[in-house]
C-alpha cells in the first residue's frame, strides 16, 4: 500500500519486479499495515513511443473517473473505491495516477495538492509557493537542520473536518530537482509564501484576491469537470481566507530562514 | 419602447469576493476572471428577474453618480462583454431559476 497524506492506496500487480521498483520509489510511504481506501489493479504493457508533451485529461461520466495521458489510461470507481491503470513498467505513470487520484479525493474535502515545497519547523508547517524557478527547490535545500521537509516540488494540503478548523501539511513523495521524497509527517499550516528571489531577503503581505488568484494558479487541477472546478475555487478562496499568505523575496543563502519560524 | 432585458449569472461560475475584489471562476475552461466595481454590482443583481435598466438606475447610477443614459449603454455592452465570457446569462423575458441538481458522490 501506498500511504500518502493519510490516505491509502493498495497497488495490486503480479510483476515482482515492477512491485520493487515502487518499493523503492515510495520508500516511507509503503505501509503493510494501512487500511487500504482505494484498489488499483495495474496491468503491465510493453512500452511504448510516448509523446512527453502529452496532456493528461481526466474526466468523469457513468460514475467513473478516466484518467489518461500518452503513457497510461486509468479508470476509478469511487463509489466501489476501485480502479485500473494500463501502463508499462515504470515509475512515472502511477505518480500521476496517484496525484490525480489525491487531487480528486482532496478536492471534495476542500483540500488540495499544491505547485509548492513545504517544510515543518517548531511543530508548525510552511509552504512555498513558485512556478518553476521561483526558488523551490532552492528554499528546500536551504532548510536548516530543526526543519523536516515535506516537499521539495508538490505538497499535501488537508482541511480539517467538523469541530476541528484549519489545514494540515502532509509530507509527500513526489520530489522536484532535489530529487528527495519528503517525511512521511504531518503538521498544522500556519503560513503560505510566494516565492520570488530578489536582492534581499523580504516579507510582505499580500492581498486576498491577488493570495487567492496565485494560489489557484499554483494549484494542481486535472479535471475537466465543472463540479470539480468549483470545488477547488472554493477549497483556495477558503484557505486564503484562513492561512496568512505573504509574498517572500529571499536571496539564495540560509539567513531567509531566520525569517520562517 | 424599448425591449427589456434580463440577466442572471450563469450556473456554470463559481464567485467569491476575496478583500476588495469579487473574483469568478468558469467551470468550463477553468478561467478566472476578476470584475471590476461595475461588473461586481452587476453580477450580484443579476437575479434574473430585475430587468437591467432597473439596475441601473437603483444600484449603478446611485453608486457611479453617471447619467441613466450613459450608464444603461456601458451596462448593456458590460452585460453583452460578460455574457461572451459564460459568466452573465442574458435575456429579453425573466430568466427562471435553474433547478437545485441532485449530486452524486465522486
Amino acid at each position: 500500500m501506498i500511504a500518502i497524506g493519510g490516505v491509502a492506496v493498495r497497488v495490486n500487480t503480479a510483476d515482482g519486479d515492477f512491485l520493487a521498483m515502487l518499493e523503492d520509489r515510495y520508500a516511507g510511504f509503503v505501509s503493510a499495515e494501512a487500511c487500504a481506501e482505494f484498489d488499483f489493479d495495474v496491468e503491465l504493457a510493453r512500452p511504448a513511443f510516448v509523446d512527453p508533451d502529452a496532456d493528461v485529461r481526466v474526466t468523469y461520466g457513468s460514475g467513473r473517473w478516466f484518467m489518461e495521458r500518452g503513457d497510461f489510461r486509468a479508470e476509478w470507481d469511487p463509489a466501489t473505491r476501485r480502479g485500473w491503470i494500463r501502463q508499462s513498467a515504470n515509475p512515472y505513470s502511477i505518480d500521476a495516477v496517484l496525484r490525480i487520484v489525491h487531487t480528486l479525493v482532496l478536492a471534495q474535502q476542500g483540500g488540495f495538492l499544491l505547485h509548492s515545497a513545504s517544510a515543518i519547523r517548531n511543530g508548525k508547517a510552511f509552504l512555498f509557493a513558485g512556478v518553476s524557478g521561483a526558488g523551490k527547490t532552492t528554499i528546500s535545500r536551504l532548510a536548516p537542520a530543526d526543519a523536516t521537509l515535506l516537499t521539495d516540488e508538490i505538497s499535501y494540503v488537508r482541511k480539517l473536518q467538523g469541530s476541528e478548523t484549519g489545514y494540515v501539511a502532509f509530507g509527500t513523495p513526489f520530489t522536484g530537482e532535489l530529487a528527495k521524497l519528503g517525511e512521511n509527517t504531518s503538521a498544522p499550516v500556519a503560513a503560505l509564501y510566494l516565492l520570488a528571489q530578489g536582492p534581499e531577503n523580504r516579507i510582505e503581505p499580500v492581498s486576498a484576491s491577488d493570495a487567492g488568484r496565485e494560489l489557484l494558479a499554483n494549484m494542481l487541477f486535472f479535471a475537466e469537470d465543472q463540479e470539480m472546478v468549483h470545488w477547488a475555487f472554493q477549497a483556495a478562496c477558503d484557505f486564503v481566507h484562513d492561512v496568512p499568505v505573504y509574498r517572500l523575496t529571499f536571496v539564495p543563502d540560509g539567513r531567509v530562514w531566520e525569517m520562517i519560524q | 419602447m424599448s425591449k427589456k432585458i434580463y440577466v442572471a449569472r450563469s450556473p456554470r461560475i463559481a464567485a467569491r469576493r476575496l478583500g476588495e475584489e469579487m473574483l469568478v471562476m468558469s467551470g468550463q475552461g477553468s478561467t478566472l476572471f476578476t470584475l471590476n466595481p461595475t461588473a461586481t454590482i452587476l453580477w450580484q443583481a443579476a437575479d434574473g428577474d430585475t430587468p437591467l435598466d432597473e439596475i441601473v438606475e437603483r444600484r449603478i447610477c446611485s453608486e457611479f453618480e453617471v447619467q441613466p443614459e450613459e450608464a444603461m449603454r456601458d451596462a448593456e455592452a458590460l452585460a453583452e462583454d460578460l455574457a461572451r465570457h459564460g459568466i452573465l446569462l442574458i435575456s429579453e423575458q425573466p430568466i427562471p431559476k435553474p433547478a437545485a441538481s441532485v449530486q452524486e458522490p465522486r
